[in-house]
Formats: structure tokens, sequence, C-alpha cells
């Protein structure tokens, strides 16, 4: 099995709360690492064709403009003196932000703007309260698909290991079989799942809205305003869920039917424990790790699906974000949106990670084999 | 061959497999097919709609196999052109060079409901002055409704003319004329009676009139008049060529990789493992949509960065837990003995050895990159001249085809998506429980 979770490598001593300590700093720098190359690629994509160098331009240009107008001793010289001014101030502003300097040396400049989400503001682009700033319209996107993949996560994850657990344990049953045919059709993405559950429920049967995150107008109270946004939600996370659920059922019923054929559960079955004890102490708690990270893996995918899927369902999070801002030709917005990204897909490994020292015994004794 | 004729008979002993090499042979046979019928230079322009060859297809028409369905009976389109059998022309010379054209040009409706617009089309021969026309329509109760008077050149729109839409009681043309006094659709057999004036010696005049039905074909047509099975049957080759190459491309330079890892040990494989955790959590998709936007939607751009994405990607860690053990087993001992190279060992000893086992990863990856492609044509970021799947749900969503209620738009590309998808995941699948018997006994 692919262990994502893999930068431990054996201790020896040591209290059980230091080994855990250590293993999640060792993984905190990785991810750290990561995103910082992340961002950097980022950031190298954008600008081979100078498009980073333009947005800092164009966040120059727009400092000059707003100085320019309210500057009126500036105004009140002459026309051909006021360019000139204009035009050494820009140059100045041109060369404080390091534009004249080589890319590689200037590349790091960026990366730390880029990290700190500091990309100047839109041309057309608003956040909803009106702010023009590209940090501020991305962190306002955030919360709406933050819940959106959350929820989906969450349900996903213990949909999938209860009905791998009630699977295995009617291993062969028509369900069983049902479920591993249905495997297959998490080759298509969410978003797929999505245009059909839209065509089926909102279309058709017109009981769940075709998109959008609450009704037009909000409703006024702040448990009907919960409903509706619950309503919205409905099939978006059932398309993701569609998506994804079956193959998991089928990967994760394997990892315990793998495991409830092994030496100890026997000899527990034979001490004559009872059969939910077996489930939880020898079989769910070895299978725990893989299941764990095979999870991670499936949420990356889920990240990706969630941009299409958001623009599908008009759902006002990153992913929709990202899509209007190409169609304006917002790159500042473009480059901020894999940016948050990139945080957001370490954010969820790190908290997987979390997840990991705490289930899997060997970061704890730190009796921990090689992988191979 | 023999081991590969062994692994298809095992796989037909599977009812699932079969099917799905049934799927995927039928795609094949549809994509070769597709080659054959037209060039990509030639799906290309008929795409792009070159030299006006969509103008007499009706715009979001339903394929014709709805009228199938009990109770529906919805218009084709009628073309009568006054060069062909069924209509008359007549041409009688008044002197001076003037004479006089009278063209009809008949057709029988009998359909329960209205064609989707008019258009007549002329096409004359005149040096100076252009030929004029006057227009009558001839309903089956005998009325007869004068369309105005023109000079003949450019089409003319009937449904568009809105001087005329104001003359018939504000309705649209394409229901005005086919409806009787009372407002209800009328069947039976209508003309349009041209009355053309020629003013010069050798001039000609023919007409061409086009009755848009609201169906066409078998898979309909889109916005721009595009008949969709175009982009349906060209889009198979598209679609098998990108998965298989990004499938191939990713799992082969992974599997090197992992080779060179294990092979050599120590720092390479340290710094290729390390590169592998970096990779998986680079976000993608987001990065291929910023290649797409900022620089180039070509198809081929695309395969090139997916697979240079995937380089390094999750499987990365299952090929290498295979190359482990084998880097010690006797018969690798025995090629160094004799003085077999690295390079040699690595691609003449350790990858042949683990790629039939890889068989079932690899055809399980394809739908993915197949769906991948259409994910990016469903953002915008489609190849600009390409017809895929993905570009006809692409338009089918930018245009409301499931808020309209033009179904076959959306469901059809999204058909044959999920054939492909399962095709490969049937076949993948049972490889994958023949490949590793331990999921067999399971």
């Amino acid at each position: 099995m692919a262990r994502i979770a893999e930068g431990h490598s054996g201790e020896k001593s040591g209290s059980t709360l230091g080994r855990v300590g250590r293993y999640m700093l060792v993984r905190a720098l990785t991810l750290g690492i990561s995103v910082v190359i992340a961002v950097y690629i980022t950031i190298l994509i954008a600008n081979m064709g100078g498009h980073v160098d333009q947005i800092k331009i164009g966040m120059i240009d727009e400092g000059i403009a707003a100085w320019v107008a309210a500057d009126e001793e500036l105004l009140a010289l002459p026309r051909a003196e006021r360019e000139e001014v204009i035009a050494k101030t820009r140059e100045i502003r041109i060369a404080a932000l390091g534009l004249d300097i080589p890319f590689p040396i200037r590349s790091v400049r960026y990366l730390t703007d880029a990290m700190s989400l500091d990309l100047g503001h839109s041309t057309t682009l608003m956040s909803d309260k009106g702010s023009r700033f590209v940090r501020e319209i991305l962190l306002e996107r955030l919360p709406h698909t933050l819940l959106l993949f959350g929820t989906t996560s969450l349900l996903m994850f213990f949909v999938a290991l209860f009905g791998a657990l009630f699977l295995s344990r009617r291993y062969g049953s028509k369900l069983d079989q049902a479920v591993i045919a249905l495997a297959p059709t998490s080759a298509a993405p969410a978003w797929f799942y999505g245009i059909f559950l839209i065509l089926i429920f909102a279309a058709v049967l017109r009981l769940l809205p075709f998109g959008g995150f609450v009704a037009a107008p909000p409703p006024p109270t702040m448990w009907e305003y919960a409903l509706s946004v619950l309503r919205h939600m409905v099939l978006p996370v059932s398309a993701m869920v569609i998506g994804g659920i079956f193959v998991s059922i089928y990967n994760w019923r394997t990892f315990f039917l793998i495991h409830s054929s092994e030496d100890y559960v026997e000899m527990a079955k034979a001490k004559g424990l009872s059969s939910g004890a077996i489930e939880r102490q020898h079989i769910l708690r070895p299978t725990l790790p893989p299941i764990i990270t095979s999870f991670a893996l499936m949420l990356i995918g889920m990240w990706m699906g969630a941009i299409v899927l958001e623009t599908i369902f008009g759902w006002p999070g990153l992913g929709s974000l990202l899509w209007r801002a190409m169609r304006l030709f917002e790159t500042a917005v473009v480059v901020g949106a894999v940016v948050i990204y990139a945080y957001l897909l370490v954010v969820t490994l790190f908290l997987l990670d979390i997840v990991y020292a705490v289930v899997d015994p060997r970061v704890k004794v730190g009796a921990e084999g090689r992988t191979s | 061959m023999s081991t590969f004729r062994s692994t298809i008979k095992h796989l037909t002993r599977y009812r699932s497999a079969t099917v799905g090499l049934v799927i995927i042979g039928a795609m094949v046979v549809v994509a070769i097919y597709a080659l054959i019928l037209w060039s990509p230079g030639e799906a290309i322009s008929l795409w792009r709609g070159d030299g006006g060859i969509w103008h007499e297809t009706p715009r979001i028409a339903w394929p014709r196999w709805i009228n199938l369905l009990p109770g529906v009976n919805r218009p084709e389109t009628i073309i009568m052109d006054s060069r062909e059998a069924g209509t008359t022309k007549s041409v009688s010379p008044l002197g001076e060079g003037l004479s006089t054209v009278e063209i009809l040009l008949p057709f029988d409706f009998e359909y329960d409901d209205f064609p989707k617009e008019i258009t007549l089309f002329f096409a004359v021969e005149y040096d100076k002055l252009a030929p004029s026309v006057s227009l009558i329509w001839l309903t089956p109760d005998g009325r007869e409704i004068s369309l105005g008077s023109r000079a003949a050149g450019p089409p003319y729109r009937i449904s568009l003319d809105t001087a005329l839409m104001r003359r018939l009681g504000g309705e649209a043309a394409e229901r005005a004329l086919f409806q009787d006094p009372a407002g209800e659709l009328l069947r039976g057999r209508y003309a349009l009676r041209v009355e053309g004036w020629l003013f010069e010696e050798g001039a000609d005049l023919d007409a061409r009139l086009v009755v848009y039905g609201q169906v066409h074909g078998l898979a309909g047509t889109d916005h721009l008049r595009r008949d969709i099975m175009v982009a349906l049957i060209w889009g198979t080759p598209i679609a098998l060529v990108f998965g298989l190459l990004a499938a191939v491309g990713a799992t082969a330079s992974t599997l090197v990789i992992a080779a060179i890892g294990v092979w050599f040990g120590k720092w390479v494989d340290g710094v290729f493992r390390w590169l592998t955790q970096v990779n998986i959590i680079l976000p993608i998709l987001p990065i291929l949509i910023m290649i797409g936007y900022l620089y180039s939607r070509s198809i081929w751009v695309m395969l090139g960065m997916v697979i240079a994405l995937n380089v390094f990607s999750a499987s990365f860690f299952v090929f290498r837990s295979m190359f482990l053990p084998l880097k010690e087993s006797p018969y690798i001992e025995a090629a160094r003995a004799y003085g077999a190279g690295n390079w040699r060992i690595i691609f003449r000893y350790m990858l042949p050895k683990v790629a039939p086992v890889l068989l079932p990863l690899f055809v399980i990856q394809i739908p993915g990159f197949v769906f991948l492609e259409a994910t990016l044509a469903v953002l915008g970021l489609g190849d600009p001249l390409l017809p895929t799947w993905g570009k006809v749900l692409s338009d089918a969503w930018a245009n409301g085809a499931v808020y309209m209620g033009h179904y076959y738009w959306t469901v059809l590309p999204a058909l044959v998506l999920m054939l492909l998808g399962l095709g490969f995941a049937l076949v993948g699948f049972t490889l994958d429980r023949i490949v590793n018997p331990r999921l067999r006994e399971v």
C-alpha cells in the first residue's frame, strides 16, 4: 500500500508523547517544505510568460493612479512636468519591488508574497463585501468550500468505514456483489454525477435547487437559513459521495477481509471473544492505518474534483471563484486560488497525519519497520 | 503474443470482463471508423463549421429517434429547392432583357409541433441589378399570406423578420405561418410562391426554402447547428488516444523511476521518495488549469503536462515495494555475476518482471485521464480546435441545456464517457482479480 505518511524513521528512546511529537514535527516540516515547493512551482509557471511581473506592475500602477488623484500639489503642476514625476516615481517603485533584478532572486520575493496571498487587487472581480483585495476575495470564499468539503469528507469516511465493515461480515452476499459491481463507477469524477443529479432531481423532478448556496432572497431566520443551505448542499454532497464511495467500500472491505483471516483473529475467536470485540480490537485497529492512507489519497482526488463540482453547482466557493477569475482574466486571483489549494491539500494531509499518529501503534511505540 | 492470448482467454471467463472487452472493442472500431471517415483536418474544419456546412441544420434540435416515442411527432427539417424535383419554376421573358420567374415550393407538413425556424436562401446570377422577389405563403386551407417583397441576395431569415412578425399579429413567423386562424397547428400541404423579376439578359434566380425541424440526426445538434454526432464519433479516437498515452506515460515513467530508485538505492531512492511525497500534494488540477489559462489549451500540451505531473505519482510506492524483493532475487544476482550493467539490469531484468502485474493498474487508470480531459473542457479549457466529448458537455453546460430541457445534449456525451469508463474499469478490475490471486480468494 502506498503510504504517504512516511517521514518517520525508527526512534529508539523517548516517551510516547515525545515520539508522536517528533513524528508530527517531521511531518509538519515535510509538508511545510512541500507547500513552499508547490507555491514556488506555481510562481515559476505563472511567470514563464511574465504574468506575475504583470500583477506587480498592475499593483504599482494602481497605487500611482490613487496617489495622482489625491495629490493636489501634483495636479497643480503643468502636464509635461507632472508626467515626468509620475514616470520617475513608477520607475522608483518598480526598482523598489525588485522588478529589475534577475528572476531567480525576484522569484524568492514573489514566493513570500504568494505564500501570504499578497497579490494585490483584482481589476473587476469583487468580494461580496465589495473588497478588491485578492486575499479578501479568496478568504471570503474559503468557508463555503470548507463547509462543503468537510461535510462530504466526514460523511464519506464514516459511511465507507461502516459500509465496508458491514460488507466484510456479509462477504459474498448479493449486497456485497452489488457494491463490487459498482466499484468502477468511481472512475468518473464527482461533477459528472453532479450533472446527472441536477438533471434528475432539479430539472425533471423539481425537488431540489439547481445550485447556489442559499435561496434567493435569503430566509430571514437563522433556522430557515441553515435549512436552505442544507437543501442546497444535498446534491453536491451526494455527487461527491457517489463519486468516491463504492471504490472506498470495495478497497476497505478487502483490507478488512485480509485482516480477518489473520491467525490472531482466529485465536481471538477461539478464546470466545464477541464478534463486536474482535472487530474493534483485532480487525479495525490494524486496518485503520492503511485505510487512512487510502482515504488521504482519495481526499486529494476529491479536492481536485471539488473545483469543477462547485462550478457545476454554482457553489460560491474557491472552485467557482477560480472558474470566474479565468473568465474575467484575473490572473492574480487564479494564481492565488492555486496557492490556496496547495495550502488546503497540505492541511488536509496534516490533519490525517495526526489521526494516523493516533491510530498507528508503530508511531507511538517507535518500532517502525522500514516501508517496503 | 501467447501470453496476450492466454490473458484474453482468461478474461473472457469472467462475464464482466467480456462486457468490458466488447465495449472497448466497439470504441476502437468507432475510433478507426472516425479516422477513416474524416481526417483530423476535416474533423476540425467540420466542427468549426467552415464554408457554412451547418447552415441547413436546425439549432439545438433533439435526435431523430425521439419521434419513436409514443405520442411524439416533432417536425424534421424540410428543404425545398427550385433546382430539385417536386418544385416548379417557370421563366417568361417580357422583352428588353426583362423577365419574370415564378417558383412554387410545395411541401407536406404532418407533424405535431411547429418548426424551429424558416429561412429562404437565394441563388442568383446577375451583372448589375439584383433580381427582386415577392413572396406568398400558401396554407393548406387556401389562405395566401404575403411575406413582402425584397431584393434577392442574402438569405431571408423569415423567422427573424420583426416587421413581418408585427404584421402576423406579434407571433413568430414559424408559428404564425403554420396556424389556422384560430391559432391551432395546421397540418397539410403548404407552399411558398416566389414571384421574381429579372432585370438583365442572362440573369437567373433560384430559391431554396429551409423549414428547420426540431429533430436532427442521431445525436441532435448544438447551439451552433453542429451535428453532435460529429463530436461523439471524432471524440472517440481523441479520448482513447489521450487516455492511453497519458496512462502509458504516467505508468511507464513512474515504473522506470521506481526501478532506478530501488536499484541504485541510497540517496537516489531517498530523493525519489521525497520528490514523490512532494508531488502527491501538488494541486495538479489547479496547476493544469493555470497552464491552460495562461499558455495553451492544446490537448497535446495538456497531455504532456499531465504526464509530467504524474512521473512521481503515488503509485511510485506500489512499484517500489514490488521492486525491493526483486533486487535480491537470484536471477538478478546471476545477471550481475555475468557482468550485466546497471541499466541492463533495470531495463532488461527488473522492468519486464513486474510489467504484467501492473496491467490492471494501468487499465484502471485510463478512464481517469479521459475524464480529466473532460474536466478541463468543462472548465472551458478544452482544446480550441478538436471536437471532444468534454467540449460537447461544456457547451451544453454553458448554454444551460439542463435548465432548458435539452437533455440529449448533456446525456449523450456523458453516456459515451461513462461507457468508456465502464469498459476499462470492468476489464481492469477483473485483471486485478486474475493477477492478484489474493483478491480472488476473498
